[in-house]
């Protein structure tokens, strides 16, 4: 290895006449040597008349044989695929229209050349992003869903293969599952009390503990040092090491749960129907919704804006800010009850499945249904991968369906796996090939190629990040915390201008404030001694100043008034001037 | 110009004062020698005072104002020129009067007597003065105007510092770095004459004053090289240095090489160089030509008289017992023997007939004298008689030599049969040649002129045999360019091949000429070699390039044949539409769960009382009613028309008095049936939101547009944060930001070209200026200040 590479070095340094010349051996010396200098074989060439194409050739030739005149072959920056580009475009291009004053010319055209250099230098960036999705491929006539679990960790690699395992846990019945957001942790919670985290890369298990009451959710909260279990009554916080941070009994009979990572926002749905947020950074309730929809048990997220999403027994699906006592939108999307629904991680599609046995991809950006199609037993439990692979479980079985949110509609599972007990929860892990499955009998990781999205923003979720730098990312996530008040469907609204009326915000400000800042203060009389200040005095001064404030008033209309009369005065004027006649005109003087 | 007319007439006015003056002088003379005549007779000047009083008197009644006398205060008895007083100063005097004097008087030019008549003949009454306000209005318009250029040379730095992106205070920041010695000590001054003269003369050769300081010449070059001229060529450098050590590790590689075959490689390649080299020289310099041929002719004598080659070394005659059995020792064998052949055969002297024919040139010089002259060994005298013996063989090689040797021919017998003669002819010789090197030398050294013009016009030929052969290769590297790279390998063998072959052809063509086609060839050379005797060297040299010009475009037909052969093959369509296997693989549905057809009809008993869809349409619908405006009733029951219980409004009145709100917006889920899409506004955001539309935009859309890249460094590279976050004004702690003074931006614009483009500021000259300014400036503050 170490002796070509001088020799690589010297051929791109020498480069194109190496190339140009082929006929060369490397150690051959340079016919240059002996040549005359170029520049008075050029002249002799530009002497002689013929122009033929192939003089030309040689020239260029001659021109390029020099080591040090030699051009750049690839001149100016390196071409970005536009592809790439469309990626990170952002908004359309807009230029200063033509009558525009100057300064505002400059500024637009300033503002499109940074925009384009952002983009640009993004699309650049990208480079940096190595990492492929791995993927599942079968032999000729073999169907990538009959391959058996055991086959996948048998053919990969032994990290990999180590990431299929099976807990069993038969005694604390089905399990609820929730990863930590870099896919590092695991947090287990079983219906009958069992709550454990676990490392479970490592297998290193960081608590366990029965907390003696029913667990209806767990979920991680912004780090792996705290998480939440919602209990038969109260929402409970507690630390990695299991010890109990808060009871928060302002949530109680919570049966589902979502973290907004990007607010601190824990949202709840209980069982009696209300919808509440924790802020968790500061420990206050921000919002607590009455949906009236009854019992809340489905639940997604949609990382794209944080709306909650929530699953009703009347087949419809509510999104919910913390902003709006009502629902956003609310869309009838199954016949019977919603089951389960899941959003994927763009923000631009929704999975939903419902009694009807039906199941529904949405484009949620227009709220029309992109397919549906009929699964023999209908779903129970629903996730998307980063990557967009839709697990979806039906009883003891669980079924990986591949492009669902393309424009084909399902045809037929990518994988399928057969647990021993009822699928009580699925969840993907992030930046892992890995599903994980909650049910009655424990919990099974699963091998998904092509789940996990391969490249992580260290910067936002580093599976790898030591404490120190999850004490610095937790610093750093407080500070960029997104206030509650900017959640809503649309998650670019903050870069918009507020194009209300002056009344409407002025209404809209007096209800925020409880009183009226612009109202004129009523006058009270000053209180006078000597007797100057008794009921009737006191009245009196009241009378004049508010016929004083009467008279300020009819002044006005009056003068609005006339100057109302002056204009109508003026415009008749006009018109007759213009030319309107009557019949009496000709007798006019 | 209201004013220079007023000039001019100001002054008119006053030449006309200063000519009456004269006037009234000359006029008042008499009247003075009428009053020295009267003074010289005293008893009668009193009465004739009283007349004159009584004259006055009398004139002053007549109300005609008469200018008053002045009066003589004392009386003298003599009358001098000194004493005249100027009486009647105040007289008008006409032009007329002046100009009859002036015509008179010889000095005064046409030009001021031609004014003076244009004056007298003008009739037209002077313009009066412009009244104080009008002079003053036009003077100020003038001050504004003035000033308005004054200040409006501010308008471009200005607009220019409101343009710019950043603006670093102070403007003009000193270099940092140390500075020189002689930049910060300023106070010295030169005293002593010795020093003066010393500095004059320093001065008057531009030379630096003060030692480390660079001349004028070599700070010109300083600021002459600019930042990206000094980066191109540390570049250069750099590259030359890698390209050194690059072919440094090369040659250090090459060297240790052992394979014998590279070497045997490499000593063709070196040979083929030699060869190669060996013409050009031919041409060129035709004196270490022939040395080199002095050398091969050496190597082929010592060849000669080794037993090298001849097999009959061990080697040999193991392998010539060998041979009976082996082909390929016999081969072996064989090569050996022909490489004796080869090495000790006689050379072929291209440049030996150009000195013939130089010695053709000089009619003076007999033939005979150039025979012995070509090959001569300086180390062996003997050699000379045998080399000149052995000419006529060799010369027959080629076609010029052929031409000549019938007269060395003839000559060497002569030669043989005087040996007496042959020592003075010899020693004649060498005269003679001592004397035409000499006068080689001279004509070297005189006309190197010629020379040139020699080498020019070879120069020109040259290239026509180049483009010639590089047509041809250019065929061969056009298709060489169209084949893939892969096949680089082949195409490198070819290109050996041809130059293999090229080489081959032209030792053919010097030996074919022994043959008819050479002497058939023999005809157009020689009158080339008449035409132009000068150029002869070189003319021998096309002669085989045109000549196998034809076999060797076959050749390179023939080589190219096959190569695009082997491009067909590889073709990417070929390669790349291979048609894939589509696997039709069934559906394999792993999962299905049996169908119960009783658990489907419990679901829908379930299900069967709510009507999930109407539910949804009626929700659907009281939000839209819940969106719409009410319809406003105004009617007062009892006005106008009887009120009381049981009463209604009239219809009409109803009507009248009925307010309908306009219709909302279109409900966003119009179209979307199965959608309830909330109205509300989220006043929640409002707060954060902008309001109001900031200054130099006119439409919202410009504005959000202008914003929508967002400026954090979650979303953006490191590079276009700091790009985008830049502050507009940038001051440095603690420096004094003075105000800008005019000669700042003045300065720079005459010198941006120059301050553009260096950087790199070796000049003391900035320095110092930067040194000076400030004080200057604070100097002319002061001043100002003071008045």
């Amino acid at each position: 290895m170490a002796a070509p590479m001088p020799e690589d070095s010297a051929r791109k340094h020498v480069g194109k006449k190496n190339k140009k010349k082929p006929s060369k051996r490397y150690w051959e010396e340079s016919e240059n040597t002996d040549q005359r200098p170029e520049e008075e074989q050029n002249k002799d060439v530009q002497n002689q008349n013929e122009e033929t194409v192939k003089e030309t050739s040689l020239k260029s030739k001659k021109d390029e044989s020099a080591p040090l005149e030699k051009k750049d072959p690839f001149p100016g920056e390196a071409p970005i695929p536009k592809e790439r580009l469309q990626k990170f475009k952002r908004g359309e291009k807009r230029r200063a229209p033509a009558g525009a004053r100057r300064t505002l010319k400059e500024t637009i055209v300033f503002s499109e050349s940074v925009s384009a250099l952002a983009q640009k230098q993004a699309a650049r960036y990208d480079l940096l992003l190595p990492e492929d999705a791995g993927f599942l491929e079968g032999d000729e006539d073999e169907d990538t869903c009959t391959i058996s679990q055991d086959d996948i960790a048998d053919a990969v690699d032994i990290t990999s293969g180590s990431k299929y395992f099976n807990l069993h846990l038969s005694q604390f019945g089905p399990y609820r599952l929730d990863y930590s957001r870099n896919g590092r942790h695991l947090l287990l919670g079983g219906k009958k009390g069992h709550v454990a985290c676990i490392d479970w890369q490592s297998k290193d298990l960081m608590c366990e503990m029965n907390v003696m009451e029913t667990v209806n959710d767990v979920k991680w909260l912004h780090t792996e040092a705290m998480f939440a279990v919602a209990q038969n009554r109260w929402l409970y916080i507690y630390d990695s090491k299991g010890v109990e941070l808060h009871c928060v009994k302002k949530f109680n009979d919570v049966l589902k749960m979502q973290f907004l990572p990007y607010h601190f926002l824990l949202a709840t749905a209980s069982a009696t129907g209300f919808l509440q947020y924790l802020d968790v950074s500061v420990g206050k309730e921000i919002a607590a919704i009455c949906t009236k929809m009854g019992r809340l048990d489905v639940m997604a997220q949609n990382p794209y804006n944080a709306v909650i999403h929530l699953g009703h027994p009347n087949g419809t699906v509510s999104l919910w800010s913390p902003n709006q006592k009502e629902p956003l939108v609310k869309m009838l999307c199954h016949r019977g009850a919603v089951r389960s629904l899941t959003v994927d991680k763009t923000g631009m599609y929704m999975v939903t499945s419902g009694l009807d046995r039906k199941l529904k991809v949405y484009d949620i950006r227009a709220f029309k249904p992109l397919h549906s199609c009929f699964l023999p037993a209908g779903a129970s439990c629903l996730s998307l991968s980063q990557r967009g692979l839709l697990s979806a479980t039906t009883g003891d079985i669980v079924q990986v369906y591949q492009n669902v949110c393309g424009s084909s509609p399902l045809s037929k599972p990518y994988m399928a796996h057969r647990l021993r007990g009822q699928v009580c929860g699925v969840a993907y892990c992030p930046f892992e090939d890995v599903l994980g499955i909650g049910h009655g009998q424990g919990f099974t990781s699963m091998i998904v190629p092509g789940a996990g999205e391969p490249n992580f923003d260290a910067l936002d979720t580093n599976p790898y990040r030591s404490s120190k730098q999850r004490q610095e990312w937790e610093v750093k996530a407080l500070l960029e915390k997104v206030q509650p008040e900017l959640i809503g469907l649309d998650p670019g609204q903050l870069g918009k201008v507020d194009q209300a009326s002056f009344e409407q915000r002025h209404k809209e400000r007096v209800e925020a404030l409880g009183f009226d800042p612009l109202a004129k203060e009523k006058f009270k009389p000053r209180k006078k001694k000597k007797g100057r200040s008794s009921a009737g005095a006191v009245e009196k001064r009241k009378k004049k100043v508010a016929h004083e404030d009467q008279r300020d008033i009819i002044r006005q209309s009056i003068q609005e008034k006339m100057e109302k009369k002056k204009e109508l005065k003026e415009k008749f004027k006009e018109k007759k001037d213009l030319g309107m006649k009557t019949t009496l005109d000709r007798f006019k003087k | 110009m209201a004013k220079s007319s007023s000039l001019q007439k100001t002054a008119l006015s006053k030449a006309v004062k200063v000519t009456s003056a004269m006037a009234d002088e000359e006029e008042e003379l008499p009247i003075d020698e009428q009053a020295i005549s009267a003074s010289e007779d005293e008893e009668g000047s009193d009465d004739e005072r009283k007349h004159n009083k009584l004259l006055e008197a009398i004139s002053s009644m007549g109300g005609r104002k008469r200018k008053k006398q002045n009066e003589r205060s004392e009386a003298s008895v003599q009358v001098s020129e000194f004493f005249v007083n100027a009486e009647g100063t105040g007289d008008k005097v006409n032009l007329s009067d002046l100009l009859g004097t002036a015509e008179k008087t010889p000095g005064t030019s046409n030009k001021t007597k031609k004014q003076l008549r244009n004056l007298q003949n003008s009739k037209e009454t002077l313009e009066l003065p412009l009244n104080k306000q009008e002079t003053e209005k036009i003077q100020r318009g003038i001050a504004y105007e003035k000033t308005a250029t004054d200040v409006s040379c501010w308008k471009n730095i200005i607009q220019q510092n409101r343009k710019a992106e950043q603006m670093v205070f102070p403007l003009h920041q000193e270099p940092l770095g140390p500075k020189r010695m002689e930049q910060v000590v300023a106070g010295w001054k030169i005293q002593t004459p010795l020093e003066q003269e010393i500095f004059r003369l320093l001065h008057n050769n531009s030379q630096p004053v003060v030692d480390p300081i660079l001349t004028p010449v070599e700070e010109a070059s300083l600021k002459a090289m600019s930042l990206e001229e000094a980066k191109v060529r540390r570049a250069e450098l750099q590259k030359a240095r890698a390209l050194q050590s690059y072919y440094e590790a090369k040659a250090n590689r090459e060297k240790k090489i052992k394979s014998k075959k590279y070497r045997k490689f490499k000593k063709k390649a070196r040979v083929k160089e030699f060869l190669k080299q060996f013409e050009e020289m031919a041409k060129t310099d035709p004196q270490s030509a022939l040395d080199e041929l002095k050398k091969m002719e050496m190597s082929r004598m010592e060849e000669r008289m080794s037993l090298k080659h001849q097999n009959r070394g061990k080697w040999a005659k193991s392998k010539a017992i060998m041979a009976k059995y082996d082909d390929s020792a016999r081969k072996a064998m064989q090569e050996q023997l022909q490489m004796n052949k080869d090495l000790t055969q006689k050379i072929v002297v291209l440049s030996d007939d150009e000195h013939e024919s130089k010695d053709e040139e000089l009619d003076t010089v007999p033939d005979f004298v150039n025979d012995p002259e070509p090959i001569i060994d300086p180390v062996n005298p003997w050699m000379k008689g045998q080399l000149t013996r052995e000419e006529p063989e060799v010369s027959c090689v080629t076609p010029e030599v052929s031409c000549v040797t019938p007269e060395v021919s003839c000559v060497t017998p002569e030669d043989a049969e005087t040996a007496a003669e042959e020592n003075e002819e010899e020693e004649l010789i060498r005269e003679f040649e001592r004397k035409r090197k000499r006068r080689q030398a001279e004509e070297e050294g005189s006309t190197p002129m010629e020379e040139k013009e020699h080498t020019s016009e070879v120069v020109g030929e040259d290239v026509v045999d180049i483009s010639d052969n590089e047509e041809n290769d250019d065929k061969e590297e056009e298709e060489e360019e169209e084949e893939n790279d892969d096949k680089e390998e082949e195409e490198e063998d070819v290109s050996e091949f041809n130059t293999l072959f090229k080489l081959m052809r032209s030792e053919k063509t010097q030996e074919g000429q022994e043959d008819g086609e050479g002497l058939l060839d023999e005809g157009p050379i020689r009158v080339r070699n008449i035409e132009d005797l000068e150029v002869l060297g070189e003319v021998l040299e096309p002669q085989p390039n045109v000549a196998p010009s034809l076999p060797q475009t076959a050749v390179v037909e023939a080589t190219s044949a096959p190569t695009n052969k082997k491009n067909r093959e590889i073709k990417l369509n070929e390669v790349l539409t291979k048609e894939a296997k589509v696997i039709n693989v069934p559906f394999l549905p792993t999962v299905v769960e049996e169908e119960h057809d009783e658990q489907i009809s419990i679901i829908k008993e379930a299900f069967a009382g709510d009507d999930v869809i109407s539910d949804f349409i009626k929700d659907k619908r009281k939000q839209e009613a819940a969106g719409r405006p009410k319809v406003v009733d105004l009617t007062l029951p009892g006005w106008g028309e009887w009120g009381g219980v049981g009463l209604k409004p009239s219809r009409w009145k109803r009507r009248r008095f009925r307010v309908r709100m306009a219709p909302p917006p279109p409900r966003q889920d119009q179209k979307l049936p199965d959608v309830i899409i909330s109205e509300k506004r989220n006043a929640s955001l409002a707060p954060h939101q902008v309001s109001q539309l900031p200054f130099p935009f006119q439409n919202t859309a410009q504005f959000e547009s202008c914003i929508r890249t967002p400026i954090g460094q979650t979303w953006n590279t490191q590079s276009v944060v700091k790009k985008m976050t830049t502050p507009k004004v940038v001051t440095t702690m603690g420096a004094i930001i003075e105000p800008m003074v005019k000669e700042d931006f003045i300065k720079n614009k005459t010198t941006t070209p120059a301050a553009k483009g260096p950087t790199l500021m070796f000049g003391d000259g900035k320095g110092r200026r930067s040194t000076k300014r400030p004080s200057e400036k604070n100097q002319g503050r002061s001043q100002k200040r003071k008045k």
